[in-house]
Parts: C-alpha cells; sequence; structure tokens
C-alpha cells in the first residue's frame, strides 16, 4: 500500500522542533466588552434601524423646539380646522388637500377658501392646527416624558438596588420587604393616586412614572450585585480597604452597566406607553398643550369621519415603540450573547 | 471470528458555521462485535461524541454527512429516514449521557420517563410498562424502588440519576449501548460503582457497548477494544492490551505518558493543542505536537499501518524506511511488558 | 410551606392596610366635599348630610371607621353617581370586567403559548422571524389604538361585531383581543425563549435518544417544562389587564370598573377612587399569592422541598 505515496530519501528526516506550538495563538483580534457587544449590536439589522429611526426621531422633535413656536401651537385657528393632508406635487387622494366625504373625493381646501399655497402636509386638527407640527412637537413632550420619568427610575432603582445587595443583612432584608409592598400595588393605581393628588401636567405624569416603575431596576440590580459582591476583584478591592462609595463606581456600575442599559431601553417605551394611556384618558396632559397621548385622544374624537387625525399619531407612536422594543431586544442580545439563539 | 454488528467506513462529517465549515470527522471507520465493549478514547474536540451522535442518528442541524457509511445488520443507518431512526433509537441502540444531574426531565415522575421507551417501541400498556420499568429500577440498583419509582430526579443523587439513566437506556434491552463520557461528571468513587454496575448489566443483558472518554484509566478495566481518536481522525486501533502496552502512535504515548502512574513523580503534559478543523492539515494532525515528527507528516497523510491482525496504527514511524525512535521512558517500560506478555502467551 | 403561606398572608393584609391608609389620607387633603357637584344647599342641610356620612367626626375616628367598614365590605358612599354605595357601584361592574380580563388573559395565554411554541420549533425559519416580528409589534402597538382601530374597520366597517355596548358573547370579542394580544406576545416571546432552551437541553437529548417522536419530545417534554414559568407572568398580566380596562371599557362602552374608575377620577368622586383602588390593589395581591401556590403545586422541585424563596 506504501507505493501509493511518494517517498523522497529526506522524507524520514526529523522535523526541527519548534519551542513552543505555535498553534495556540487566536487569529480574532481581541475585543473589549463594549466593542464586543457594539459588533454585535451592529449585526443585528432590525436593531440597528431602530437605533437610526429613534435618532432621527428624536433630532426632529428636538430641532422642531427653535422652528415650532409653542404659542401658535395652542391658539386654536378655526378657520383651517380639520383640513386633510396637503402635499404640493403629490396627486394622490388623501394627500392632495382632498377628502372622502359620503363617498365622494371633496377638495376640502377649496371648500373652506384656504389661501392659495397654503398647505399642511399632514393636515390640520379641530381646531386648525398643522397636525405635522402637533406631532413633531408631541413626539418632544412624550419623549421628555419618557427620558425624564427613565431617568428617575433609573437613578433610584440603581441607587437602591446596590444599597440594598451591598450592605446586606438586615437592611436588604427591611428594604427587600418594601419593594415588595410596593410592587404588589398595581402601578397603575400609584400613577392615578399621584395624578389625583397632584395636579394633571407633565410633572405629575413624570413623577408618577417614575415611581411606579423603579422596583424592577432596584430588584434585578440587587440581585446582579449580589452576585458581583462575592467575585474575586471585588473582593479584593474591599479587603484593600477601599471606599464603598469607590466600589461602587469603579467595580460596580461598570459591571452593572448591561443590565442598566437594557433595562432602561424596556422602560423608556413603558414611560411612553403610560404617558399615551393617561393622555388618552383624559388624567394626563390634555389639549391644548401636545403629546401623542393628547394627540391619540383628539384624534380618536373624529377617527369615522377624520381618520387621518388619529392614524398619523398613532403609527408615530407606534413606530417609536417597536423601535425602543427593538432596539432593547437588540441590546439584550449583544451584552448577552448566551441569549441569543 | 466475532459477529460484526456495526460497521462504519470512510465516514466524513463537517459542520457549517459562520467561519466555515469544520471538518469534525475524517475518514473515520471501525467495526463493533458482538457482545464486546470499543472505547474511543481522546481529548475533548476529537469528534468522538460527533461520531456516536451519527450512530443515532442526532446529529445537530448544521452538521452533514459529506460520506462513508454506517452498516447495522446490513443496512446503511445514514440513509434511513427519521421514522426509521426513531424506531432504532431507545430500542436497538440506546445511549448514557455525561450529566446525570441535567440529561432528567425535572417534571416527570422517572418511573414514567423510563416507561416511555417501552410503551413507544414496546406498544404496551401503561400499567405494564410501569412494571417493567420497576424490574429494571431494581436491576441497576436503586433500593426501596417499589416506592422511589414515582420520585422526581431532584429527589436523586448524582450517582442513583445516572443509575436511572442506565435504566432508561437498557430497558429496551439495546443491542448498541452507547455511553458518552458517563462517569466524567460523578464523584470518583461513584464513578466505580457506575463502571462497575455497566460491566454487570453488559453480560446480563448481553449488549455490546461503546464506550466514550477521556479518561484512559476507565479504559482499561472496560473495553476490549480500544480506538484512539484526535482531531477527527482514528489514529490507532487495538485490543486493550496492545493500545496500553504497545502502542505505536507518538499521540497514544503521549496520552499514555499524562497518566498518573504509582511509580510516577512528574506529570506529563501533550503541548500544545489540537490543530483547527475549520482547515485540518495536509498530513499528520498530530505532527505539530509530536516531538518525533518527520518531513512526511507534514506532507502526508499517514496510512493504517499493521501492527497485529487487531492492531493498525496511522503514522510513518511504522514505515519500514523510516529511523528507530526511542518513545519516552513509560512507553518504553510498557513495551518491555508487553514484550514479557507475549512471550508468557507463546510459552 | 405552610409557615411561608402564613408569612405571605401577612405580608398580604399588610400590603393591603397600607394602601387603605395612605389612599385615606391622600383623599382627605383633596379639596372637595360630597355635595360639590350638587345644587346650592342651605348649611342646615350640609350639616344633616355630613352626620349622614359621619364627615363632622375627627379625622381618625373617620379613619377607624373607614376601616371597620372595608372589614363589613362597606367602601363609603359615592360622591357622584346618585350617592350609591361603593361597593353596589363595584358589585354592579366586576363582572363585566372579571369577565372580560379572564377571556383577555386565556385568549393571550393560549394563543401565545402556540405561537411561542411553533416559533421555538421551528426556529430560524421564516416561521420564527414572523412570529418574533408579529410579537414586538403586538408588544409595542397601544392596546387602546388597537381597540379603536378594531372598533372601526372590523366593527363599523365590516359589522361583523357589535360596535360597542355589552350584551351577549359577541359584545365581548372585540374588547377581548384588544386586551390579549399584549399578554399573547408577550407569551409568545417568552415561551419561545424558555421552549429553546428547554429543546437546547440534554433530557430533550435523551428523550430523542429514546426514539420519541418530535411531537412526542414536544409534547411530554418541552411543553411542561416550558409552561411552568409561565406562572410567574400572570401577575403582570393581571396589572395589564386592569390598566388596559380602564381605556377598552371606555372605548367599547362596556360597563365596567375600569370604565367606572376613569368617570370617578375625572370627576374627583373620592370615595369610589378609594375602593377601586382597594379592589385592584386587593385583586393583584391575591393574584400573586395565588400563582405563588400554584407554581408549588405544578412544579414538582418547588412542591417537595417545599423551601422559601
Amino acid at each position: 500500500m506504501e507505493e501509493k505515496f511518494k517517498l523522497s530519501p529526506d522524507s524520514f528526516e526529523a522535523l526541527p522542533q519548534a519551542e513552543e506550538p505555535d498553534n495556540e495563538k487566536i487569529a480574532a483580534p481581541s475585543l473589549t466588552f463594549v466593542q464586543d457587544a457594539w459588533r454585535r449590536l451592529k449585526m443585528n439589522k432590525g436593531a440597528l434601524i431602530s437605533f437610526w429611526i429613534i435618532l432621527l426621531l428624536m433630532i426632529l422633535s428636538f430641532g422642531s423646539s427653535f422652528f415650532i413656536n409653542h404659542k401658535t401651537l395652542v391658539k386654536s385657528a378655526p378657520q383651517y380646522a380639520n383640513l386633510p393632508a396637503k402635499i404640493p406635487g403629490v396627486p394622490i387622494n388623501g394627500f392632495n388637500g382632498k377628502l372622502k366625504v359620503s363617498g365622494q373625493w371633496v377638495d376640502e381646501y377649496k371648500q373652506n377658501n384656504v389661501p392659495k399655497g397654503k398647505y399642511f402636509v399632514l393636515g390640520t386638527d379641530y381646531l386648525g392646527h398643522s397636525l405635522a407640527q402637533r406631532i413633531v412637537y408631541g413626539t418632544k413632550i412624550s419623549l421628555i416624558v419618557a427620558l425624564v420619568a427613565t431617568f428617575f427610575d433609573l437613578t433610584l432603582g440603581v441607587a437602591y438596588g446596590i444599597i440594598s445587595g451591598w450592605k446586606g443583612g438586615r437592611t436588604d432584608n427591611v428594604m427587600q420587604r418594601i419593594i415588595e409592598i410596593i410592587s404588589s400595588v398595581p402601578s397603575l393605581v400609584i400613577v392615578v393616586l399621584m395624578l389625583v393628588v397632584l395636579k394633571p401636567g407633565m410633572t405629575s405624569i413624570i413623577a408618577a412614572i417614575a415611581i411606579s416603575s423603579w422596583t424592577t431596576m432596584a430588584r434585578m440590580i440587587r440581585a446582579e450585585t449580589l452576585q458581583l459582591k462575592s467575585q474575586e476583584y471585588v473582593l479584593a478591592a474591599r479587603s484593600l480597604g477601599e471606599s464603598p462609595v469607590k466600589i461602587a463606581w469603579k467595580h460596580l456600575v461598570p459591571n452593572l452597566s448591561s443590565i442598566i442599559i437594557i433595562q432602561t431601553m424596556y422602560t423608556i417605551p413603558t414611560a411612553i406607553f403610560f404617558e399615551a394611556f393617561l393622555s388618552f384618558i383624559g388624567i394626563g396632559i390634555s389639549s391644548p398643550e401636545t403629546s401623542l397621548g393628547v394627540l391619540l385622544n383628539d384624534g380618536q374624537k373624529n377617527f369615522q369621519f377624520l381618520p387621518y387625525q388619529m392614524w398619523y399619531p398613532a403609527i408615530v407612536l407606534c413606530v417609536l415603540m417597536i423601535a425602543f422594543n427593538l432596539l432593547g431586544d437588540g441590546l439584550r442580545d449583544a451584552f448577552d450573547p448566551k441569549s441569543r439563539r | 471470528m466475532a459477529e460484526r454488528i456495526l460497521d462504519v467506513k470512510n465516514l466524513e462529517i463537517n459542520f457549517h458555521t459562520y467561519a466555515g465549515d469544520v471538518k469534525a470527522i475524517r475518514d473515520v471507520s471501525f467495526h463493533l462485535n458482538k457482545g464486546e465493549t470499543l472505547a474511543i478514547v481522546g481529548e475533548s474536540g476529537s469528534g468522538k461524541s460527533v461520531t456516536t451522535k451519527s450512530l443515532m442518528g442526532l446529529l445537530a442541524n448544521n452538521a452533514e454527512v459529506m460520506g462513508g457509511s454506517i452498516m447495522y445488520h446490513g443496512k446503511d443507518i445514514l440513509k434511513n429516514s427519521e421514522k426509521q431512526m426513531q424506531n432504532i433509537r431507545g430500542k436497538e441502540i440506546a445511549m448514557i449521557f455525561q450529566d446525570p444531574m441535567t440529561s432528567l426531565d425535572p417534571t416527570m415522575k422517572i418511573g414514567q420517563q423510563i416507561a416511555e421507551p417501552l410503551i413507544k417501541h414496546k406498544k404496551i400498556e401503561k400499567k405494564k410498562a410501569w412494571a417493567q420499568a420497576l424490574d429494571i429500577l431494581k436491576l441497576v440498583g436503586i433500593t426501596n424502588a417499589e416506592e422511589r419509582i414515582k420520585d422526581y430526579p431532584h429527589q436523586f443523587s448524582g450517582g442513583q440519576r445516572q443509575r436511572i439513566v442506565i435504566a432508561i437506556a437498557l430497558v429496551c434491552y439495546p443491542e448498541i449501548l452507547i455511553a458518552d463520557e458517563p462517569t466524567t461528571a460523578l464523584d470518583v468513587t461513584i464513578q466505580a460503582q457506575i463502571l462497575q454496575l455497566m460491566k454487570e448489566l453488559q453480560s446480563k443483558i448481553e449488549t455490546s457497548i461503546i464506550f466514550i472518554t477521556h479518561d484512559l484509566g476507565v479504559v482499561a478495566g472496560m473495553a476490549d477494544r480500544v480506538a484512539v481518536m484526535y482531531a477527527g481522525q482514528i489514529v490507532e486501533y487495538g485490543t486493550v492490551d496492545e493500545i496500553f502496552y504497545n502502542p505505536q502512535h507518538p499521540y497514544t504515548w503521549g496520552l499514555l505518558n499524562s497518566m498518573p502512574t504509582l511509580t510516577s513523580t512528574t506529570l506529563e503534559a501533550i503541548p500544545g493543542t489540537p490543530p483547527d478543523l475549520l482547515d485540518p492539515p495536509k498530513g499528520d494532525a498530530f505532527a505539530a505536537r509530536n516531538p518525533y515528527a518527520m518531513k512526511i507528516d507534514v506532507e502526508q497523510k499517514p496510512p493504517f499501518f499493521k501492527v497485529s491482525d487487531t492492531h493498525y496504527a496511522a503514522t510513518w514511524l511504522l514505515h519500514p524506511d523510516a529511523p528507530k525512535v526511542t518513545p519516552p521512558k513509560e512507553i518504553v517500560r510498557r513495551h518491555q511488558l508487553f514484550a514479557k506478555m507475549t512471550a508468557h502467551e507463546s510459552v | 410551606m405552610r409557615k411561608y403561606l402564613l408569612k405571605r398572608v401577612f405580608y398580604m393584609i399588610l400590603t393591603l392596610f397600607l394602601v387603605a391608609t395612605i389612599t385615606f389620607f391622600l383623599m382627605k387633603l383633596m379639596p372637595g366635599t360630597p355635595y360639590s357637584n350638587q345644587e346650592k344647599m342651605t348649611p342646615h342641610q350640609i350639616q344633616i348630610m355630613n352626620e349622614q356620612y359621619g364627615l363632622n367626626k375627627p379625622i381618625w375616628m373617620q379613619y377607624l371607621l373607614y376601616l371597620l367598614g372595608m372589614l363589613h365590605g362597606d367602601l363609603g358612599t359615592s360622591f357622584q353617581f346618585s350617592n350609591q354605595p361603593v361597593s353596589y357601584l363595584i358589585s354592579s361592574r366586576i363582572g363585566a370586567s372579571a369577565q372580560l380580563g379572564i377571556q383577555a388573559m386565556i385568549f393571550g395565554i393560549f394563543f401565545g403559548v402556540i405561537v411561542g411554541s411553533i416559533a421555538a420549533i421551528n426556529r430560524n425559519t421564516w416561521i420564527d422571524t414572523t412570529s418574533t416580528v408579529l410579537s414586538i409589534i403586538g408588544k409595542s402597538v397601544p392596546n387602546f389604538v388597537l381597540a379603536v382601530l378594531l372598533q372601526y374597520y372590523i366593527a363599523l366597517k365590516l359589522g361583523w361585531f357589535p360596535i360597542a355596548d355589552w350584551g351577549g358573547f359577541s359584545y365581548t370579542i372585540l374588547p377581548t383581543i384588544a386586551l390579549g394580544v399584549g399578554p399573547l406576545a408577550e407569551t409568545a416571546r417568552f415561551i419561545r425563549t424558555g421552549m429553546v432552551d428547554v429543546l437546547n437541553s440534554d433530557y430533550i437529548e435523551l428523550a430523542k435518544s429514546k426514539g420519541l417522536s418530535r411531537f412526542g419530545i414536544v409534547y411530554h417534554h418541552a411543553l411542561r417544562n416550558s409552561l411552568i414559568p409561565l406562572v410567574t407572568l400572570i401577575g403582570p398580566y393581571t396589572v395589564a389587564l386592569m390598566t388596559g380596562s380602564m381605556v377598552i371599557e371606555n372605548i367599547f362602552s362596556i360597563p365596567g370598573i375600569g370604565e367606572q374608575f376613569v368617570k370617578s377620577i375625572l370627576t374627583n368622586d373620592y370615595p369610589t377612587i378609594m375602593g377601586v383602588t382597594m379592589l385592584f390593589s386587593a385583586g393583584l395581591v391575591a393574584v400573586i399569592l395565588l400563582t405563588d401556590i400554584i407554581y408549588g403545586i405544578i412544579d414538582p422541585r418547588i412542591r417537595l422541598s417545599g423551601n422559601e424563596d
């Protein structure tokens, strides 16, 4: 059977011995945790698109502050009330100033003697405000409510969780019982009580949402802190006599960052939902002030005849919610590769 | 000659991954005789588990059989449909898994878990199946089996759970039992008990065993024949005595050398790590770690050289033109012992 | 186990007591009396009414009377709504809300489990992708938006179901869907993740090696193991359904607790707000306790060890 092989005279010479076999080197460049997570996030198309959508909506809504005057938004202009969308150069019914009234497409702009050249890209609401402007402005308000509420939720939850987990023992026990009691009261009830006691408005909504939702964050942070506490590097820092605050800041927070980021990404859409929900049932922000919930509330009243007034803010709200949820999922998968399937 | 019940020929299996195709099994051939125990030895990643999974038709979704055949009773298992495989699994070929702590369903009574294969394959009613489950449970040495058959897995210790896993595997009296590192996750004392149990049951149930392990120490007492695997290939196979006392492949030398003995004062390790199977080396896969490597080792894959009727090794060192090398001291000692043993036999 | 339950019941009562106390004093801080919305009354009439409602007594006395009354199921008298007792307002409306909530829960969990399991079994195929996308949408679209759309397009345009009001079963279908889609999406995501884990576990490998069919493996092993943790979601679902009921009942004009709650908030009807608050809290606390017990019963690992936490 050997004839199959081409043997040369030097075939059986010994090979020079390498000092160390070099096949132990790792081919992939080493990445830090954050770089690695970012790389994984970039591979997730849905999350990436969501990220850009959120960024775009934020720039659009916050940048609008320079162009959209709050006063004109609040002042009513009845002569322009309930005009459908009109985008110059777009001849599609529904976007050319025409509205379907009992089966007929009627040019509402002509009917209401709107001056030539005046148009509203998304139409107007029942008070004659530009719907596009209100949506952009309302998105800003909704985002502010959600972001500020999430910020407080995060600060309170993280601090509470770290203290509870770090102190342990009796403190932890008492703190956990408190959380147990708070979280067995429906958040809805807390929010409603807060809104009844405080004056309805942005501040009370923010407070209400923040106060009712921090327990989840606190619980997760505590569980993780308990685990981290027994890790060698934390033990080492403690035995070297570093102050607890310094340890928390230098060792705990960085290691908790993934949980915090993921949980934050899920809290934001919840807060957006709650604002919209409260404003929709009329106990949150109310017209003529603007938020996505207010717009939905306004739009719903005329939905049968002017469906666009609800459709546009609803689409913005849903896109925002979907984007945050997708980004949250993407971040969870990126930070915790084990959960990725 | 003993009856061959399983004959694996030129098996090739690839795993499709994002990085490319991992050539996990490369031209593997072996056979299993009726009633014997074949040990497949190798370090993790050498392809021993993949080989056995292919016997069961339980390869992962991204695995693909590129070639070869697995003849069982004259039929190629690889050509079987999923339905046909289901009828073989558990009935004719059964399997014991590595970690008894995770291989039992935590929410099902163990009696039901043992009875399941009976109900599926023997088509007997539940009551009868439970009665048989009770018998086998006694057979594997669970005390107070009448009571415990209604218990859940978490109420048993690791060793007991492995006995239950063995009971599940043997309940249909399979022809072939595949044991994939059945004792690795257990305490040393329990290990011995489980091995003892498997040996006893093998004679009672008359099954053939394929015993997968990375631990040569376990092999000595269990196996009739041994196949040593490295980087997706079998590098040497022979009877247990031949492998232990007359090893020929430098990798086998390394394995035996790294086994602690009563007299050894130091633990020898094989330097380096196995090659990347995304792009396996052209010649002898072990060449990079082989202190006896020759030029030809990196150029051409060695064929199997016959050492005896039952003993083959794939190393160029056995080529008639190859220079004589002196194996490590421990191996030389073993070779001397082997010489004595064979001399004895021939007398 | 019994000790654990007793402890839980104690915390349950403590929670409700705290909720009652806090709401009582918060409401006392609020302006408004039972008569502020009614026609002018003479001071004499007001005095009579005050005596009748016990509002002339010192606050602490009112508080004790309120707690005492609650033990008898007396939650005070509504400031609005023809001065009916709050307990009557609640009991006359709880049926509709409970039916709707239970229907939505069953709808959501049942279809969520089906969608989630199918996705897990076919993971990384188009079926999985589709169900993931639908779950994200179901989770993201607010139920009140969905409700308005369903009402308009399915009920009004297509005329398949009644537009609003509360009558036979057909009246419940659209609100049930609107309420249940959220839990459905959440369940589908939860079951998919759980079942993918379970399907990768060693005991499923063992089940395969027994020669069980695909269906047998999923039905006998995978489903049970991924369903058990779902029990922990019933609590959060209850909260979501309570929240949702406020707006869904409003949209579909269903005479339920949620609709009443919104009306009470908008009209500052403090006794009713307090009553519904207590009802929601008690409901959630009871559901949490119940799911704990159920979890202990269906998971053998907890059942027999009977440990705490």
